[in-house]
């Protein structure tokens, strides 16, 4: 671990100068990935600026009939909160599926929207990555790439995305707020936080230097049947190799947002208007562009029969 | 005490302490935190400074420089240690890769360096501003490109490495059901919870190392002869050990480099190996790739098994003994076993829980449910039809005991075996299918000569000193309920002091020999010291009897501590074997019974029920000995179904080197497990009449679970683990 200099933000306001004016800062909250990835070098600011003062740690109703989460919510309160559990099951399974309790006692709303990759040569220093070390190369794609991407990367990077809640926030149509240095603020789709690879898979999101996420709003609640089914190799405490998120309404249409095939949480607005037509069709419409590996090429079936089986589910819930 | 002729009655028979189910004497210091494992000792004199490994970045090579200006001159640093400023150093027999490594770099990870500072963060922070330049070699990283260049190794485990006997291929050719199949086991990490540590500390040319390590001996002599260094000047102290698994056998890098350490900074130093480095630094259980060959009657006889295996290691290592079970377990008339070696510069490849029988009867135990499904047999008839009394290799050698077919009867029985559908694929419960499996369990039950020392005060306690080591398995309590048998006073009576150098040598913990041997030379030391305190109390009837405290004879009733009243006794003596373990076949047997369940769409598989019958002598603890037994088991589960070090074969390492990567089963997939001890003794093994349970309980089970997998689902997979990507393409459609 480097040396780096800590300090409190007293405004959201303030953390984002404080970012700005101290190239290579980070925000820090939780610390459940950040402070692992410190501790073997995987990053290194030289700034970390705290926002656990900053008392957004609430979660509100909207005047639109939605909630808005402060950035600061804890994962353990936000899977807990009864409108949360009432209105919107999917972020609460996709919650309490991710980690363990003690982790997502620490971990926060923000927080969990911008972990990093769990990628293994993104975590080994001494490996080439083109997202821990840019222009170094990626050590994935010919290597062991079983829980890659197999959609959406790119010659540089076939990272993950690894948060289960992300996955869930994407399905609800969650929105991000944010405040930049300047104190304006913004609101952006989170179908638009996460980026893909490309040639910078280093840059993970479109906010700009210095801007913070202050909460995540969510919309009403459109009911449905909620379901999330994260597939792994063991029963819990590891992450997804595939995770399927659905919102299912009685008529047989409804969303699904796909987690562990890319490096964003997976959801083609096609694919959602293909589900009443059956699995393949969405399956075929969510990976038309898929280029898995041939370690990976399981997690495209694997979402169909998931997908499957999930809609199954909801009919028997509906029924 | 010679022990070269099988036990009669004795002492231990008496059952009044030994066979109970005693919680753990060592269980309130575990439980409370305050058990002092190596890194946390603080009866160290002078504060420890803090070392921090630094290992090779690349697989195979030379380092070229090394460039330690910037990590010396950081906050704290108080020395570097590296192979230049080691001093010549020798390497230990039971070492195959060089401890501390430099300029010649032998796999992923081997130490290179070791930075020393006043905190732990900053040798962390010093230790990452070493600059080293590589050149890099060509390496063999790949165990299926080099099983043809693979050699026969001189010996297995001391047994000639390939065996034949009557005609096998004749005998296959002939038969009239055969099977061919080929198996993968992969690369295995012990992944222990306390990771290796040390702390060292000089005095003078005196060595003091606090340490995990589960042979105390091995330890003090391999440590002794790396340094250069008289034995008699070398101190282990290894009292509590978190897990060891065989990864804690040998001298390993914390050990050396804490002693080096605290030699170059003159204070007390401490290692605890990084997580991240634990996966390809350390030994592992090396991958093998496996060919079974049977043949059998139409009746279920078998009449030709073969078994072949290959496996690697770095040069001058040695062969995994997948084979060794075969040679034995089956009867038939025709036989053959055959092992290679290749050569791999992955780290190095050496013993975990069953090395050799894990493996091999991953194997073997599915081949034997396939060709059962061929003969249309039910799997648990057709081990029993196979079942020998003798040594098919050598059939003058009986087993002292094997009640193999009792453990597959009792188990089928307990767990309803015959409610099992023979036709896989075709039971239900929802969107799960479900499945059952057996496999055979079968270890020998090694024995060690072991020695102890015991003492008798005037209050009566008896005090146990041996190095013996407690791995978590309950070595501290059996030891006391043996002491205590033996004797004759209440368990609370007994001090037991494991774990050190200056205590007479035991067999230590490894090759479920621990419990049966160590116990034995404690039990050797009591009776000697019977002898003192009888003399001492100047008793000489035949009808001496050792009872609640006391020392009764005729109508005289002395208080035990009566023969201490003037002077501690002392009584050390050496259980020591005799040749009846190698005349005869001395070995544990069992039977594993799995339930699982796979969702029909995912293909998720998960272990529903679990049940081990064992038979393995007398049990001492049954408590201890089921904890030893869940624990294999639930290592079987995790071989079967998700560990594997997953090999990057173009840059030469474990890829998943940490506990996020290289998944064990949690406790979420870890079902109800039942474990049924058969009540037998075995005169043959010690005075114990017991034998080893500890690998015991994972032979098998991955097969077991296997064996479930296939009847649940019909997907026959022969490459561990069994994940869902492997079923995937014959699970039913989907609607």
């Amino acid at each position: 671990m480097k040396p780096f200099v800590y300090e409190r933000a007293k405004t959201p306001a303030e953390a984002a100068t404080a970012a700005v004016r101290h190239p290579g800062a980070k925000f820090i909250a939780g610390g459940t990935n950040l402070l692992d990835l410190m501790k073997h070098e995987i990053e290194a600011p030289t700034h970390l600026i705290d926002v656990n003062g900053l008392s957004l740690d609430k979660i509100e109703a909207t005047p639109e009939g939605g909630l808005r989460i402060g950035a600061l919510v804890r994962n353990t309160d936000l899977a807990a909160d009864e409108r949360v559990r009432r209105d919107y099951g999917l972020l609460s399974r996709a919650l309490l599926s991710g980690a363990s309790a003690q982790l997502r006692n620490k971990a926060t709303t923000a927080g969990n929207l911008l972990q990093r990759t769990r990628c293994p040569y993104f975590s080994d220093t001494n490996q080439p990555c083109n997202k821990r070390t840019p222009g170094s190369g990626c050590s994935a794609i010919t290597g062991f790439s079983r829980n890659l991407a197999v959609v959406g990367g790119s010659n540089a990077c076939i990272a993950t995305n690894p948060s289960d809640m992300a996955v869930a926030m994407r399905a609800l149509d969650a929105t991000v707020e944010t405040v930049r240095p300047n104190g304006a603020t913004r609101r952006l789709p989170i179908a638009d936080l996460h980026r893909l690879p490309g040639s910078t898979p280093h840059i993970e999101t479109t906010l700009q230097p210095g801007e913070l996420i202050t909460a995540v709003t969510l919309p009403r609640p459109i009911g449905g049947t909620h379901i999330y089914h994260k597939v792994r190799d063991r029963a819990s405490y590891a992450f997804a190799l595939i995770s399927v998120g659905v919102i299912v309404q009685p008529d047989g249409t409804g969303r699904v947002a796909v987690g562990g095939v890319a490096h964003k949480p997976w959801r083609v607005e096609s694919a959602d208007s293909a589900m009443p037509s059956g699995t393949k069709t969405v399956t075929a419409r969510l990976f038309a562009d898929a280029r898995p590996t041939d370690a990976n090429r399981f997690k495209l079936k694997l979402v169909e029969r998931t997908l499957a089986s999930v809609l199954m589910q909801a009919k028997e819930v509906t029924r | 005490m010679k022990f070269d002729k099988p036990a009669t009655t004795n002492p231990i028979d008496q059952l009044k302490v030994v066979g109970k189910s005693i919680d753990r004497i060592d269980g309130p210091l575990k439980t409370t935190g305050t058990a002092p494992y190596a890194y946390e000792r603080t009866d160290v004199p002078g504060a420890p400074a803090y070392g921090y490994v630094v290992g090779s970045s690349i697989a195979k090579g030379r380092i070229s420089f090394m460039n330690l200006t910037r990590a010396r001159s950081a906050p704290g640093v108080l020395g570097i240690v590296t192979a230049d400023s080691a001093g010549p150093l020798d390497k230990a027999d039971r070492n195959t890769a060089t401890l501390l490594g430099g300029p010649e770099i032998e796999h992923y990870h081997q130490a290179i360096a070791l930075v020393i500072a006043e905190t732990f963060e900053q040798a962390r922070a010093a230790a990452q501003l070493v600059r080293v330049g590589y050149i890099k070699a060509i390496g063999s990283f790949d165990l299926e490109a080099g099983k043809n260049s693979a050699t026969r190794p001189p010996t297995l485990s001391g047994e000639p490495s390939d065996t034949a006997v009557g005609d096998f291929a004749g005998a296959f050719a002939s038969a009239q059901v055969t099977l061919d199949a080929s198996y993968a086991t992969p690369d295995h990490a012990h992944a222990m919870i306390e990771p290796h540590a040390s702390i060292a500390s000089w005095s003078d040319d005196k060595l003091t190392l606090w340490t995990s390590n589960q042979m105390i001996d091995w330890c003090a002599s391999d440590l002794s002869k790396t340094l250069r260094i008289p034995k008699a000047n070398v101190r282990i102290i290894s009292p509590y050990i978190g897990g060891g698994f065989g990864g804690k056998l040998f001298l390993r890098t914390d050990a050396l480099l804490a002693a080096l350490g605290a030699k170059a900074v003159g204070r007390p130093v401490k290692v605890s190996l990084q997580r991240p480095l634990m996966f390809n630094n350390t030994v592992h259980r090396p991958a093998t790739i496996q060919r079974i060959r049977i043949g059998a009657m139409r009746d279920g006889t078998i009449t030709a098994i073969g078994h072949e295996s290959w496996s690697g290691d770095l040069p001058s290592g040695g062969a995994d003994g997948a084979v060794l079970q075969s040679r034995r377990l089956y009867a038939g008339a025709n036989r053959m076993t055959a092992t290679r070696l290749t050569v791999l510069d992955l780290p190095e490849a050496n013993a975990m829980r069953a090395p050799g029988e894990a493996t091999g009867l991953m194997a073997l135990e599915i081949a034997m449910d396939e060709i059962a499904e061929k003969l249309g047999m039910d799997p648990v008839e057709f081990r029993i039809k196979n079942d020998t009394q003798v040594d098919p290799e050598n059939p003058e050698r009986r087993f002292t005991q094997r009640s193999l077919i009792q453990c597959l009867r009792t188990g089928a029985e307990k767990f309803e075996w015959t409610k099992r559908n023979a036709q896989p694929g075709k039971t239900r419960d929802g969107r799960w299918l479900i499945g059952h499996g057996v496999a055979a369990a079968f270890r020998p039950s090694p024995v060690i000569n072991s020695a102890a020392r015991v003492r008798l005060n005037r209050a009566g306690v008896v005090t146990v000193e041996t190095d013996m080591t407690d791995i978590g398995t309950g070595s501290y309590t059996i030891i006391a309920q043996t002491a205590a048998e033996t004797m004759g006073v209440p368990p609370a009576k007994v001090v037991v002091q494991l774990g050190d150098s200056t205590f007479p040598v035991s067999a230590g913990s490894g090759g479920q020999w621990g419990a049966n041997s160590s116990t034995a030379g404690v039990y050797a030391a009591c009776m000697k010291l019977r002898d003192l305190v009888t003399q001492k109390l100047g008793i000489t009837g035949t009808d001496t009897v050792f009872a609640d405290g006391n020392v009764r004879s005729g109508t005289r009733l002395v208080p035990l501590g009566q023969a201490a009243a003037d002077q501690e006794l002392i009584a050390e003596d050496t259980i020591e074997f005799g040749d009846l373990a190698k005349v005869n076949e001395l070995s544990s047997f069992g039977a594993h019974f799995v339930e699982v369940g796979v969702d029909a769409a995912t293909a998720e598989i998960r272990v529903r029920r679990m049940l081990a019958v064992c038979a393995a002598g007398r049990i001492l603890n049954p408590k201890t000995a089921r904890s030893q037994v869940i624990g294999g088991m639930t290592m079987g589960v995790g071989a079967a179904l998700m560990e594997e070090l997953v090999v990057d074969k173009r840059r030469g390492f474990f890829v998943n080197h940490d506990l996020a990567g290289y998944e064990v089963p949690v406790h979420a997939d870890v079902p109800h497990q039942d474990v049924i001890f058969l009540d037998e003794t075995d005169a043959y093994s010690s005075p114990m009449k017991a034998k080893g349970v500890g690998e015991l309980g994972i032979c098998g089970v991955a097969a077991a679970v296997a064996n479930a997998i296939y009847n649940a689902t019909g997907v026959r997979v022969r490459e561990y683990p069994i994940t869902l990507d492997k079923l995937l393409d014959g699970m039913p459609a989907m609607a």
